[in-house]
């Protein structure tokens, strides 16, 4: 029989001791804050082929793909962050919103995958290898943050597809990627002068209770499931779900002028954010930043004489087109306007996403335009 | 069960261990277990099933309970039986009441079915019970029907067919649209489990090896909280041994008891909840673009399903240490077993003795006894076959759990028949132990991975996917 005295001191010992160990093992944690670094720690591109495209997945079991919000972590798990560009290799960066990145394309269909499928070589022979860094949401902020991030990794040219939902005021800083990495959209704002509020309240700043062990148990174990997602990617391939069946883009249309919260006739230079355009073309410093206006779906179905698709009304895009040629001229950014170029048989889902017979005519004009800029020392 | 239930049901063990004392240790543990089986069953899309369920699995285990008991003589004293199940009665009442609680409502998946039903019910059940009681002379003639009636409900589980057929009935009861019916509906929460202990009984009642149990004894033992969901298979008379030993709580035991909780809460929710991300199933099966990722998935698959089980299974015995009862060891280190007769003594171990208790032994006696007896090769493949397809069937009624059953019969056999060969010819190995130990190895790795290549039929839905997944996985 065992003695209930020290059975007592003993249960009392081990639960005090747990207790000790739990709230030194959070204090320290929200102390060190060791999440970048953690987010650093990645299989992909050693013992996993790094991804094709940033993470992001709304069905993560399918998709074996996550959304997450750590940026450390994302790139890590890239090709692009396997290790130094390689001597003869040109390499493209391509940055945009979730027609970039590739939606309901596989990976080998995106549009950076048929650049490189096509084996450009520039004329001094260097390999052109473009890299998928779109992310699938539509705010220019978004992909200044990206940008800032890119850059690290000894891009040649970066290509900034852009389209006119990324560009109105109210669509910058609702990424839920933005409001989870303040700190680093708020020194861009800050250094750049953007017109964007540093203190946006939808910014999250963790207490010392998120910054614990516990408090970053999602955060952790997003880190876990994009390490083993690694591995679902690896042996399939797979880095999204893309049902058969969709709701394809929207043929006839509202007889709805209004564009956000902007009415017609006037679009003004000071209703977009081209000074976060501007900014980008800033932070790649010496660095050929080729800005593309990417093509969207033309409808022809009822009320089409007043808009062109679900996104834009005629009268806001057509002098969004302006304004941004304009803007190009004006500040000598390399712009190339492909609006009409691919045929509206080609968008799936949306006005901006295309099949993957679209994004290879896309990749066909992308690739030969910038091989030619290239080749002519632009 | 979710980290959530097992956490609570911990805390109401170790709350009834530390109030539970003498008579109402045995009383908390019955009560507990009426709780958590309504409060564990999952819902159904059938109205007020997840009450009706439940309530089934009680009224079979008390009508099992009135046709195993002893014959008692005539002035034997009921009011122990009728205390039970009165008690029973008003915790089954207690939880359809919590319809009427407004947002505290309710205990089940959904809201409990109106009271007078229940009362109904309640009432239907104990005339039956306690007219068998009264007016059958000998209720243990009625065991065989209730073999036959277990049998037939866990036919109507397992078999898709019945269980659609069962949902269509079920949902034309209740008002609903049949052609929706899906065997899916009917999702009986530890039933499997249940179905085994009762089994035990029927048949221990019928060869006078079960023990005399209280009703209160024989209810613990069948729903005992802990091993509801995922076993262990215990045994009437080894468990209600301990139920009757003198407890008193220890802070020791309940850190054993807490130890091995946490054993298993780590192998389930951190280990093998991690492997399922990456584990082998339907949809990936023919996603696999090369056979060495092929095999990293079955890899992943086959010590998911060790570590989800055996931590269900530590959990289990956990949760029973608080309650002063040691429930029997499930798995012994499988994975590391020189031959797979030792795996299955090692695997599920608790089901396995069941059958080889309840199926293998008495079908070999019987193959033995025959005026013209078999050859002792064919009666072992005849008993291996016949156990472990029931064993596959048990987990479904499909061709997979079929060819699984198969597979392993055919390993059972062929082992046996190799260890009957070398018994004499290896024995020399005994003198060297190097070659012994790498024989050894040699055979812990061969096991490992039939039993892993068996889990391809164990995890699949159809025989053409796990032939799909045999060919990346040798890439033919």
């Amino acid at each position: 029989m065992s003695d209930p005295r020290s059975d007592f001191r003993f249960a009392r010992n081990v639960i005090l001791k747990a207790l000790l160990l739990f709230l030194g093992v959070n204090a320290g944690f929200a102390f060190l804050d060791p999440l970048p670094q953690l987010g650093r720690l990645s299989a992909y591109n050693v013992l996993l082929p790094g991804r094709l495209r940033l993470p992001y997945g709304e069905n993560p079991e399918r998709a074996y793909n996550l959304s997450l919000f750590q940026l450390d972590a994302m790139f890590a798990s890239h090709e692009i962050a396997a290790g130094p560009k390689p001597p003869g290799e040109y390499r493209v960066v391509l940055i945009g919103d979730s027609s970039a990145w590739g939606f309901r394309l596989k990976a080998d269909e995106t549009l950076t995958a048929q650049i490189n499928a096509a084996g450009y070589t520039t004329r001094d022979g260097r390999r052109v290898r473009a890299y998928n860094l779109g992310y699938p949401i539509m705010s220019l902020a978004k992909d200044l943050l990206i940008l800032d991030w890119a850059v690290r990794y000894q891009p040649d040219l970066i290509v900034w597809m852009v389209t006119l939902e990324s560009f109105p005021y109210d669509k910058q800083l609702f990424p839920p990627l933005l409001q989870h990495n303040p700190t680093p959209i708020q020194s861009l704002i800050t250094t750049y002068q953007l017109h964007l509020n540093p203190n946006d309240p939808s910014f999250i700043h963790p207490s010392l209770w998120d910054r614990t062990l516990v408090g970053q148990r999602r955060a952790l174990a997003d880190l876990l499931r994009l390490q083993l997602y690694g591995v679902m990617w690896a042996a399939t391939g797979i880095d999204q779900d893309i049902p058969e069946k969709f709701t394809p883009r929207m043929e006839d249309l509202p007889a709805d002028q209004a564009f956000h919260n902007l009415q017609p006739p006037t679009l003004a230079e000071q209703d977009l954010v081209f000074d976060v355009l501007n900014a980008g073309v800033q932070r790649a410093g010496d660095l050929p930043v080729w800005i593309v206006n990417e093509p969207m779906f033309v409808s022809q179905g009822q009320n089409s004489d007043i808009r062109y698709n679900f996104f834009y009304p005629r009268w806001a895009y057509d002098q969004y087109r302006a304004l941004l040629a304009a803007q190009s001229q004006k500040n000598g950014w390399r712009y190339l306007d492909l609006w009409d170029a691919i045929p509206s048989t080609e968008f799936t889902d949306s006005a901006v996403h295309l099949t993957p017979s679209g994004t290879a005519q896309l990749a066909a004009r992308v690739g030969a335009a910038m091989l030619e800029a290239v080749d002519a020392g632009h | 069960m979710t980290l959530a239930h097992i956490l609570l049901l911990a805390a109401a063990a170790l709350l009834a261990a530390l109030l539970g004392r003498g008579r109402w240790r045995g009383r908390l543990m019955l009560g507990l277990s009426i709780l958590a089986l309504y409060w564990l069953q999952p819902s159904t899309p059938i109205r007020h099933l997840d009450f009706w369920l439940p309530t089934a699995s009680l009224a079979l285990t008390i009508g099992v309970w009135v046709v195993t008991r002893p014959p008692a003589p005539e002035a034997a004293d009921l009011r122990p039986a009728l205390m039970t199940a009165a008690t029973i009665t008003l915790v089954v009442v207690a939880i359809a009441l919590t319809r009427y609680l407004g947002w505290a409502c309710c205990l089940t998946a959904s809201r409990p079915p109106g009271i007078l039903s229940v009362l109904l019910a309640l009432g239907l059940a104990a005339a039956i019970g306690s007219g068998v009681a009264r007016f059958v002379p000998n209720p243990a003639r009625l065991a065989a029907s209730f073999s036959l009636l277990v049998v037939g409900l866990f036919l109507m589980m397992k078999v898709e067919l019945f269980g659609e057929a069962a949902s269509a009935g079920l949902r034309a009861l209740t008002g609903q649209p049949a052609d929706q019916a899906s065997a899916l509906d009917l999702r009986w929460l530890g039933f499997s489990y249940l179905a085994f202990r009762l089994l035990h009984a029927l048949r221990d009642r019928a060869s006078g090896r079960l023990p005399a149990l209280s009703l209160q004894e024989f209810v613990t033992y069948a729903l005992f909280f802990p091993a509801l969901t995922a076993g262990p298979i215990d045994r009437s008379d080894r468990f209600v041994k301990d139920l009757r030993q003198p407890f008193s709580f220890s802070a020791s035991e309940a850190l054993e008891g807490g130890k091995r909780i946490v054993v298993g809460l780590f192998k389930k929710f951190a280990l093998a909840d991690t492997l399922a991300l990456i584990a082998l199933n339907r949809v990936n099966a023919a996603q696999t673009t090369s056979a060495f990722w092929a095999w990293m998935l079955l890899y992943a698959y086959a010590w998911r399903l060790y570590l989800d089980f055996s931590g269900y299974t530590d959990i289990a015995i956990g949760l029973g240490r608080l309650f002063g009862v040691r429930l029997p060891e499930n798995f012994e280190r499988p994975y590391l077993k020189p031959n797979l007769t030792t795996f299955w003594n090692s695997w599920h171990i608790t089901l396995a003795q069941w059958f080889r208790a309840y199926f293998f032994n008495p079908l070999t006696r019987a193959l033995r006894s025959r005026p013209r007896p078999l050859p002792a090769a064919l009666i072992i493949l005849i008993g291996q076959v016949g156990t472990m397809l029931l064993i596959g069937l048990w987990h479904g009624v499909t061709w997979n759990f079929v060819a699984w059953g198969a597979w392993h019969a055919a390993g059972l056999f062929v082992h046996n028949r190799w260890a009957e060969f070398a018994r004499a010819r290896l024995s020399a190995l005994d003198r060297a132990p190097v070659l012994k130990r790498a024989a050894r190895l040699a055979g812990v790795a061969l096991t490992f991975h039939y039993v892993t290549l068996g889990w391809v039929w164990f995890a699949l839905p159809s025989p053409d996917l796990s032939q799909t997944v045999f060919q990346r996985l040798f890439g033919l």
